[in-house]
């Protein structure tokens, strides 16, 4: 099981803060691809890789990465710290 | 290095107060504080700012240590806020001291740069019932490029 977790926008519109899942996928990408699948909300918020981020196990990192390690992963737009 | 990630509200004068009495030998003390705008013009009623709890520290912590690597600085201080915020209120602040200007100025723009845009926080602002995800700058990424 991964537990994912979304911020920012990305929460509002899929409409929760996390959930944990079963998957095949090996890769960020892959994930992202799966997830488009299920619904609506998710194939919306994922459209444009260019608009948002992602962090495995709390480290940013990008979406060729692998997520076999992975046990958190987050999905959020650019941050605006500061 | 102090870091905290808090709601609370901070008063920075103290902040660089208490900051400043543990130090010993330095020259040079560089603060900067961002606040939340609007106090005057009501141009938002609040802000809500989201973030990351466990990575916000581990990211930030990283960031000062690799600020550490970079110049010759003998501390740094980092508070940044979430939760709500009151337009006039600070939302964060970073400290540097250092023996000469330079490095305290460079460290502490370096800090600023990179806590903008790689710590995970999320700014709302709310106005007249209207919520608005702050969007990141274009200029924010080119700024890390600089370094």
């Amino acid at each position: 099981m991964i537990d994912l977790i979304y911020f920012s926008w990305i929460r509002e519109r899929i409409g929760k803060s996390n959930e944990s899942i079963e998957t095949r996928a090996e890769t960020v990408i892959e994930l992202i691809e799966e997830l488009k699948k299920k619904d609506v909300r998710y194939s919306e918020v994922f459209s444009d890789l260019g608009s948002f981020r992602v962090a495995i196990n709390q480290e940013l990192t990008n979406f060729d990465a692998s997520i076999t390690e992975a046990k958190e992963i987050a999905f959020f737009p650019p941050m605006t710290g500061g | 290095m102090h870091i905290s990630i808090q709601n609370e509200l901070f008063d920075f004068s103290k902040e660089v107060e208490k900051f400043n009495s543990k130090l010993d030998n330095i020259g040079a003390l560089v603060t900067f504080t961002g606040i939340v705008r609007g106090q005057k013009s009501k141009t938002l009623d609040y802000m809500l700012i989201e973030h990351y709890p466990g990575m916000t520290e581990a990211q930030i912590k990283l960031i000062v240590e690799e600020t550490f690597k970079r110049w010759k600085i003998c501390d740094a201080l980092v508070i940044h806020r979430y939760g709500k915020l009151e337009p006039g209120e600070p939302i964060m602040m970073v400290a540097t001291a250092s023996q000469h200007r330079k490095e305290a100025f460079e460290a502490a723009e370096y800090l600023m740069d990179y806590l903008k845009s790689r710590a995970p926080f999320w700014k709302k602002e709310v106005l007249n019932g209207q919520e608005n995800w702050v969007k990141a700058a274009s200029g924010d990424e080119a700024a890390l490029r600089r370094w």
